[in-house]
C-alpha cells in the first residue's frame, strides 16, 4: 500500500522507499526508513501535501512523493 | 601574551537554533525564526575570551553532509574545506533521533566536535529526559546541554569549546558506526587502494574519503582528483568497481545501505541515552494546528491573517502617521517663518522637508507590517503558510517552500529573494525569484496610503488589500506563463518539516523591528534625503524662465485696480475688497510656480515623459515621481512632495501633499492606475542587484526589469482606459 493511500490518524510502518535518486536518499536521512512507523497527522485543505508524524517530528510531504512510499500493517491509532 | 585564534563552526538540522546560539556567543544580531531555512548564507562573528581570540561561523541548516541546495552546500563546503577547529554540532534535543544522523555525520570527519543539546527546555516538556553523560561515553565527545532563547548553557558552551580545542584528541576515535560485513569489506580494501597510489597531502581522512566514495559524492570525487594526481581516475574508477559490487550484493543503492546503517547505530545510542519519562498530557502546538491547518478552516484563516497583518498597518497606524504628519506640517511652517526667504529656505522647506518628510510618515506603518512579519516567521507559522499554499503554488509549478520567500516580500523582496536559496531546483528558483517584486514591499506602501487615502476616503483600506491581491494574482499568472515558456521543468520534491509552534521573544520580534526600520531610517537619511534634494534642485532651476503670460504686470494691474476702489470704498466693503484682492494675486501667483515647475528642468523631462504615460492616466508630475522611484520606491512619494510642495498655500503644510493632490488633475482612477503601475514596475535598484547577484546573470536582472515594465503599463492602461470606458473618470 502507498503511504499516500492512508486516511488521517492512521500508523503504517515504511516497508520500502522509491523513487529516483537525492531525492529519495533525502527522505532516508530524514528517517523515511523500512521499519519506521508514520503517522498521519493531517491533509492539507486542498487534500495536498500530507503531514506526518516519525521518529517525533513533523513534516510534510507532497501526495506525489507519499506515493511513492510503500507501507505496510496499517492501523488505526487515534 | 600572544592571542590564540580559534575557528568554531556551528553546525546543525535547519531551525535547531544555530543562529540563536551564534547570537549568544558573539552578541550579534543574526535573523533568528521558527521555521527551517532561516540562515542561507554563513555568517562569521567574533568574540574574544581568556586570551582567545574565536572566530564563530554560523552555517546554514542541513540534514546531512549530502549537499543539495545551494545554501547546504554552502554549509558542508564550509566544514569540509574550511577545516574550523572545532565543529559545534547543535542539536534539537527534542528531536534526538533525526539530529544525530548529521552529528554522526560530523563526528565521522575526524575532527574535534561538541554536541550542544539545544532545546533542552522542550524535551523536559516533552517528557523526554536525555542521558548526557552516556552519549558522551559512547559517542567520546563532550556534551552539553543548552537552551538557545533564554541564553542558557553559553559559558559552559564556551568553556569546553576552549577546553576542545587546546585538548589533544585521539583521533580517529575507536567507536564508530559499523556497516556491516561487506561495506566495511570495501572501505578498507578502497581505503588501502588509496593508501598504495598517494602517499601524503589527502585533504581528509582516507576511511572518510573512502566512505564518502562508496556513497558516490559528487565533491568528495571531485577533491579526490583535485588531490591525487594522477591517481585520481584509478581511485574512482576502483570506487565504481565497489559500489557495483554492493549494488549487485544488496540490491541497492550502497549509499541506501549506509544510511540505514546510521540510523541502525543511533537507534542503538537511542536505546541507551533517552528515555521518555512521562508522556506529555497535551501537545499544545498540534491542538494549535489542528485549527490553523484545519481543512476546513486552514485557508480562510490564513487569508484572514493577511488581512488583518494589512489592516493593522493601515488602521493602527494611522495614529503615529498624523502626529508625525502634524509635526512635519509644523516644522515646515516653522521653518518658513524663521528663515529669510530665497533659495535656502526653499531648498529647506519645499526640498527636504517636503520630500523626507512625507515618506517620513510612513515609519509607523512600517514598523507595524515588519512586526507581524516577525511574528509570522517567530511563531511558526510561515512553515504552515508554505503547507497550506503549497497546492495553490502547484499551479506555477513550484511547491509550497517558494512561498515563504513571496510571503517575505511582503516586508522586502531583498531578503526574500535571497530566501530562494532554500529551494533544490535552479529552475524553480529563478522563477521564485522573478515573481517575487510582484509581492509588494514595504517601501511601496507609502505610495499606497498617500494615494489611496487621498482618492478613496474610507474606502482607502480595501482599495490598498486590491492592490496587494493585484500582486499575487499576477505573480501567479506571470508564473505560469514563465513556467510553460522560459523554465519549463518538472515540479521538484517537496518535503519541509513544520516546526512546533513558540511563543516569540518579545525581546526578539522587537529586534527584528528595530533592524527593519533602522534600514528604512537609513534610506531616508540617505537616498531619500539625496534624492529629494536633487528633485528640489531640478524644480527649482533654471532660475528664470519665460513665461507664457506676464505674471507681475497682471498682479500690478489687481492691485491697481482693486487699490482704486478700496480707496473709494467705505465700512464693509474695503474688508470685502482687500480680501478679493489678496485671493486674486496669490491665485496668480500659485499659477506661476506651476508654471515655473514646469517650464524647470524637471518640467521639461517630465513633458518629454508624459506621452508615454497619459495613456495610463499619469500626468508629467506623475511620471517624475515614477521615474525617479527606479533608485527606491518611497521616492515615489518623496518626489511628489517636492513636486507638489510647489504653489501649496501655507496653512496647508500638514496633509499638504493630499490635499494638492486631491486639487491636482488626478482622479481616483488615475490614482488607481497609478497604484497598480507602482505595484508592478521596475523592482528597486536594490532588488535588480540581488536578482543579478542571485542568478548569477545580468540576463535575467535586465529581464526583471523589461517584463515588469512593459506589464506595469499595460495593466495600468487597461485599468485607466478601461475605468474610463466604463465610466469611472
Ligand atoms: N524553546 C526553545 N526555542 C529555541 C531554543 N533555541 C532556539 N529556539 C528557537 O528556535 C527557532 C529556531 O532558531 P534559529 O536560531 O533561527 O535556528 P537555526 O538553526 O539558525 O535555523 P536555520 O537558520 O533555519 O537553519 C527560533 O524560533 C528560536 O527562538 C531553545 O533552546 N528553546
Ligand atoms: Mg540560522
Amino acid at each position: 500500500m502507498d503511504l499516500s493511500e492512508l486516511k488521517e490518524g492512521q500508523t503504517a510502518t515504511v516497508a520500502r522507499v522509491g523513487g529516483d535518486g537525492p531525492f529519495r536518499r533525502r527522505l532516508l536521512e530524514m528517517g523515511f526508513l523500512r521499519g519506521t512507523d508514520i503517522y498521519v497527522e493531517k491533509y492539507a485543505p486542498l487534500r495536498d501535501p500530507i503531514e506526518l508524524i516519525l521518529k517525533g517530528y513533523h513534516v510534510s510531504l507532497r501526495m506525489d512523493e507519499a506515493a511513492r512510499i510503500q507501507v505496510e500493517n496499517v492501523r488505526d491509532s487515534r | 601574551m600572544p592571542k590564540k585564534s580559534i575557528t568554531i563552526a556551528l553546525a546543525g538540522n535547519p531551525n535547531s537554533g544555530k543562529s540563536t546560539i551564534f547570537n549568544n556567543l558573539t552578541g550579534t544580531r543574526q535573523k533568528v525564526g521558527n521555521w527551517p531555512g532561516v540562515t542561507v548564507e554563513k555568517k562569521e562573528g567574533h568574540l574574544k575570551t581568556n586570551g582567545y581570540d574565536l572566530a564563530v561561523v554560523d552555517l546554514p541548516g542541513t540534514y546531512s553532509l549530502t549537499a543539495y541546495s545551494i545554501e547546504e552546500i554552502v554549509a558542508r563546503n564550509f566544514i569540509l574545506d574550511e577545516k574550523p577547529d572545532v565543529v559545534v554540532g547543535i542539536i534539537d534535543a527534542s528531536n534526538l533521533e533525526r539530529n544525530l544522523y548529521l552529528a554522526t555525520q560530523l563526528r565521522e570527519l575526524d575532527t574535534k566536535v561538541i554536541f550542544v543539546l539545544n532545546m533542552a527546555d522542550c524535551a523536559r516538556e516533552r517528557g523526554i529526559k536525555i542521558d548526557a553523560d552516556k552519549l558522551r561515553e559512547l559517542l567520546d565527545v563532550p556534551v552539553i546541554f543548552t537552551v538557545g532563547n533564554r541564553n542558557q548553557g553559553t559559558s559552559e558552551l564556551l568553556k569546553t569549546i576552549i577546553s576542545t580545542a587546546e585538548a589533544e584528541i585521539d583521533l580517529p576515535r575507536t567507536r564508530r558506526v559499523y556497516y556491516g560485513k561487506d561495506i566495511e569489506k570495501a572501505i578498507n580494501e578502497l581505503s588501502e587502494f588509496i593508501r598504495e597510489k598517494t602517499s601524503a597531502g589527502l585533504p581528509y581522512h582516507i576511511r572518510w574519503i573512502a566512505i564518502k566514495l562508496l556513497e558516490n559524492d559528487k565533491i568528495v570525487k571531485e577533491r579526490v582528483l583535485e588531490y591525487t594526481n594522477p591517481y585520481g581516475e584509478a581511485i574512482l574508477q576502483e570506487a565504481e568497481l565497489k559500489r557495483e559490487h554492493l549494488r549487485e550484493f544488496f540490491d541497492e543503492e550502497p549509499e541506501i545501505v549506509m544510511t540505514d546503517h546510521r540510523y541502525g547505530f543511533i537507534a542503538g545510542i537511542m536505546k541507551e541515552v533517552e528515555k521518555t519519562v512521562s508522556k506529555q498530557r497535551v501537545d499544545v502546538s498540534r491542538q494549535i494546528d489542528q485549527v490553523l491547518t484545519n481543512r476546513l478552516l486552514g485557508l480562510p484563516i490564513f487569508v484572514f491573517f493577511i488581512w488583518a497583518m494589512f489592516q493593522l498597518t493601515f488602521s493602527l497606524g494611522a495614529y503615529p502617521m498624523d502626529w508625525i504628519d502634524a509635526g512635519v506640517g509644523w516644522l515646515g511652517v516653522g521653518a518658513d517663518r524663521i528663515l529669510p526667504e530665497g533659495l535656502f529656505a526653499d531648498l529647506i522647506v519645499n526640498g527636504i522637508i517636503a520630500g523626507v518628510g512625507s515618506v517620513a510618515i510612513f515609519l509607523p506603518n512600517i514598523l507595524i507590517l515588519f512586526f507581524c512579519i516577525a511574528l509570522f516567521e517567530d511563531t511558526g507559522y510561515m512553515a504552515r503558510a508554505a503547507f497550506l499554499m503549497d497546492k495553490v503554488m502547484h499551479l506555477i509549478g513550484l511547491h509550497g517552500k517558494s512561498f515563504i520567500p513571496m510571503l517575505m516580500g511582503f516586508g522586502c523582496n531583498v531578503p526574500a529573494i535571497m530566501a530562494t536559496r532554500t529551494l533544490e531546483s535552479e529552475k524553480d528558483r529563478i522563477l521564485t525569484i522573478l515573481i517575487n517584486p510582484m509581492m509588494s514591499c514595504a517601501a511601496r506602501l507609502p505610495v499606497y496610503i498617500l494615494l489611496a487615502g487621498a482618492f478613496f476616503g474610507a474606502k482607502a483600506g480595501n482599495a490598498i488589500f486590491s492592490i496587494y491581491a493585484l500582486g499575487i494574482v499576477l505573480a501567479i499568472s506571470v508564473g505560469r506563463l514563465f513556467r510553460s515558456t522560459l523554465l519549463r521543468g518538472k515540479v521538484a520534491p517537496f518535503v519541509m518539516e513544520l516546526p512546533p509552534y513558540r511563543v516569540p521573544m518579545f525581546k526578539g520580534l522587537l529586534i527584528h523591528m528595530w533592524d527593519r526600520s533602522k534600514i528604512f531610517l537609513k534610506k531616508i537619511g540617505g537616498v531619500i534625503l539625496i534624492g529629494s534634494v536633487i528633485i528640489w534642485f531640478l524644480s527649482a532651476f533654471p532660475k528664470h524662465v519665460q513665461f507664457s503670460r506676464n505674471y507681475e504686470s497682471e498682479i500690478a494691474n489687481i492691485s491697481v485696480h482693486y487699490d482704486a476702489s478700496i480707496a473709494a470704498a467705505q465700512g464693509d466693503l474695503v474688508e470685502k475688497l482687500v480680501s478679493e484682492r489678496d485671493e486674486a494675486i496669490s491665485a496668480l501667483e500659485v499659477l506661476r510656480a506651476r508654471e515655473k515647475v514646469e517650464r524647470s528642468y524637471i518640467g521639461r523631462l517630465g513633458k518629454v515623459l508624459s506621452p508615454v504615460f497619459a495613456p495610463i492616466g499619469m500626468d508629467w508630475r506623475g511620471s517624475v515621481a515614477v521615474l525617479t522611484g527606479f533608485v527606491a520606491k518611497e521616492i515615489v512619494v518623496s518626489t511628489m512632495g517636492v513636486l507638489y510642495a510647489v504653489g501649496a498655500e501655507e496653512d496647508e503644510k500638514s496633509d499638504a501633499l493630499k490635499v494638492a493632490l486631491r486639487k491636482s488633475n488626478m482622479t481616483p482612477l488615475s490614482a488607481y492606475a497609478m497604484m497598480a503601475f507602482v505595484l508592478i514596475y521596475v523592482p528597486c535598484l536594490a532588488t535588480v542587484a540581488v536578482i543579478r547577484r542571485e542568478t548569477n546573470s545580468w540576463k535575467w536582472a535586465v529581464f526583471s526589469i523589461t517584463y515588469s515594465t512593459i506589464l506595469a503599463w499595460l495593466v495600468a492602461f487597461l485599468i485607466y482606459q478601461g475605468g474610463k470606458v466604463v465610466g469611472l473618470a
